[in-house]
């Protein structure tokens, strides 16, 4: 009797050192990741400290450590961020629409869904080599590069086909890359909607499109625009397709060699050309740096680029942080 | 039937199936991109094939296309993307499940308040950064010490170690936000049932939540490791670019991604076999992490309609 006794409270300080050892392993694994977090961002904050300066932002790169620059790199992201998301934004809003209020469930569109979660999927490499195929190289259609203009009457805008690694072709190889993630994000955010309030709209006698554009978009956009906003930061960060498109990462200037506001004022066709010069990025320029020959280069004005990088994804993700509380507290269904 | 009751025609209803038309051609625009994806491969592959037999692509072991005798056997670049794979699934996925099991079952709502965006900044910082990382932190200040000054083994500057590291980093809150969605999904009721018989709250978790869970937490791990095998910068960065038929994860390797990259970053030739080699280098890679994919979303939709 005793002897069974002993045995089961054996067992039972087992079962309790099991369950402790295990809730402190999973207590570990989930709070390790804020650990290595910190840590990151130390060694690199460590690594940049005393070379981001006010002057780092608004310099043009040189080979120089200390003349080095990211004016060119942030403009550039500037013009890819801009463009593809003026592109990506309303075909993935409306693919969403689409998918979420107009489609019928059935094979189609159980394809179409599966289709835009595996492009979702797809390495980010082998958008480069799509974008590189189709803009770069216009699907070798070109033997030789030909010069041409567009002439808007007022002024005479270059640009050569095929494009060649320009701001044009960057952005719209980011726009396919994101366009996933925003429609699967729009999705999401018009699924929240309740049906109540199309049913009150259609109730009152209003069409199909007049239900969506006038009740269930608005009611979505908070939710929309924080998943926008999530996958242009993304989109900031990503490297691999600009380095496969070829953009050239000795590019120094802003694209269309814009070099201020009172450039512009005097020169407003620069905005126009931009679009079809040479560009690089911030985390290009990153990865350039990294690969560079001078150590002092490689060291520490990379990690001074990778702090300004960080600097502008936190702030699009606090942006989107932000919505997404202001409009939670607004909005009970 | 009076004829205010029958379908005439309207700007009104004109409009909004030419709406319908728009938003439809919006949705199939992913449908063309996939397509266009796979159109370019294949053309640029078959190419490729014309003048590489698929015997020595799949045969030969050694792959040196930009060098003067030209061998295009793919598979040291498979062997560095695996060991890549491989070795951030091995610190990734492990402790990727533990960390949704503790937001799943252990942690208090304030915790996975503050738990949750810091998982989201460490899946959003771009992946060049963690190259960084790897390059200039963990290969001299971990790897180094340990393995070179503990262990004498010979450790390159670039390193499979070093970039499979950083990818588990990487691919980690991305097993943790999917395991965690799949683990909530498992019925309270499993779980109360668990208990009632006398289970200890381990018991519960990983003999009845976690089996029930199974399936979704395969198809967790399987897209996060698809992301790891098309992780491209970190890899290029701190895994070098030496393609090496080796299993050693101290030494120099090249996997496809990083192949890639660095011929890209270059000129290439128009119209050169390197130029080609990229695209069937590029169709491997696709038809990979396509299959992976694939076969988690269908994994993941036979799971959800288990539980609702």
């Amino acid at each position: 009797m005793s002897q069974s006794h002993d045995a089961y409270r054996r067992e039972l300080a087992r079962r309790r050192r099991l369950v402790w050892a295990f809730e402190w392993l999973c207590r570990s694994a989930a709070w390790g990741s804020l650990a290595v977090l910190v840590v990151f961002l130390g060694a690199i904050v460590y690594e940049a400290w005393g070379w981001v300066e006010l002057g780092f932002l608004f310099r043009p790169n040189h080979d120089e450590a200390r003349q080095a620059g990211m004016m060119g790199a942030i403009w550039g992201s500037i013009w890819l961020i801009g463009i593809s998301t003026l592109l990506s934004v309303p075909v993935g809003i409306g693919a969403a629409v689409y998918l979420e209020e107009y489609a019928r469930p059935g094979w189609f569109t159980r394809q179409i869904q599966l289709n835009i979660s595996n492009l979702a999927g797809v390495p980010s490499v082998v958008y480069g080599i799509l974008g590189f195929t189709v803009f770069v190289r216009c699907f070798g259609a070109f033997d030789r590069p030909q010069k041409l203009s567009l002439s808007l009457g007022f002024v005479e805008i270059p640009f050569q086909l095929p494009f060649g690694a320009v701001v044009l072709s960057g952005a719209g190889t980011l726009t396919l890359l994101s366009l996933p993630t925003i429609i699967i994000a729009a999705q999401e955010a018009l699924r929240a909607v309740p049906a109540s309030l199309r049913h009150a709209s259609y109730a009152l006698g209003a069409t199909k499109w007049q239900t969506i554009w006038h009740q269930v978009l608005p009611a979505a956009t908070p939710g929309i625009l924080t998943g926008v906003i999530l996958a242009m930061s993304r989109t900031l960060g990503e490297t691999a397709p600009l380095a496969v498109l070829g953009a050239a990462s000795y590019v120094s200037f802003a694209p269309g060699n814009i070099r201020g506001i009172s450039d512009l004022a005097s020169h407003p066709e620069k905005l126009l050309a931009a679009p079809f010069d040479k560009f690089t990025a911030m985390p290009l320029q990153v990865y350039t740096w990294i690969d560079a020959p001078n150590p002092e280069i490689q060291e520490h004005v990379a990690a001074a680029g990778i702090v300004v990088l960080l600097v502008f994804l936190i702030l699009m993700n606090s942006v989107a942080i932000v919505i997404r509380n202001r409009f939670q507290q607004k909005i009970r269904w | 039937m009076p004829a205010g009751l029958r379908r005439r025609f309207t700007w009104q209803s004109a409009t909004e199936y030419g709406i319908q038309a728009v938003l439809f051609g919006c949705a199939l625009l992913s449908v063309l991109t996939t397509l266009t994806i796979m159109g370019v491969l294949f053309s640029e592959s078959w190419a490729f094939f014309q003048h590489v037999s698929l015997t020595e692509f799949l045969g030969d072991t050694e792959w040196t296309p930009d060098l003067e005798q030209k061998q295009y056997g793919v598979w040291p670049l498979v062997f560095g993307t695996m060991q890549i794979t491989f070795l951030s699934g091995l610190i990734g996925l492990p402790v990727g499940l533990l960390a949704a099991i503790y937001l799943s079952e252990y942690a208090a709502p304030q915790t996975r308040r503050v738990l949750k965006p810091v998982l989201e900044l460490l899946a959003g910082i771009p992946t060049v950064v963690y190259g960084y990382f790897a390059l200039r932190f963990l290969t001299p200040y971990v790897i180094k010490p340990v393995f070179e000054g503990l262990l004498g083994l010979n450790v390159d500057g670039f390193n499979a170690l070093s970039g499979g590291i950083v990818v588990g980093i990487m691919i980690m809150p991305m097993v943790c936000s999917l395991s965690e969605d799949v683990l909530r999904a498992v019925p309270q009721s499993l779980r109360e049932a668990g208990y009632a018989l006398g289970s200890t709250k381990f018991d519960v978790s990983v003999k009845i939540v976690v089996p029930s869970a199974l399936s979704g937490i395969f198809a967790s791990f399987l897209l996060a490791l698809a992301r790891g095998v098309g992780e491209t910068m970190a890899v290029s960065i701190a895994a070098g670019q030496q393609p090496t038929l080796t299993l050693n994860p101290l030494s120099q390797i090249q996997t496809m991604t990083s192949f890639v990259v660095n011929v890209m970053k270059g000129d290439v030739e128009v119209g050169s076999m390197l130029e080609k080699s990229i695209y069937a280098v590029a169709l491997m890679l696709f038809l990979i992490t396509l299959l992976m994919n694939l076969v988690s979303q269908i994994v993941l939709r036979r799971y959800r309609e288990v539980y609702q």
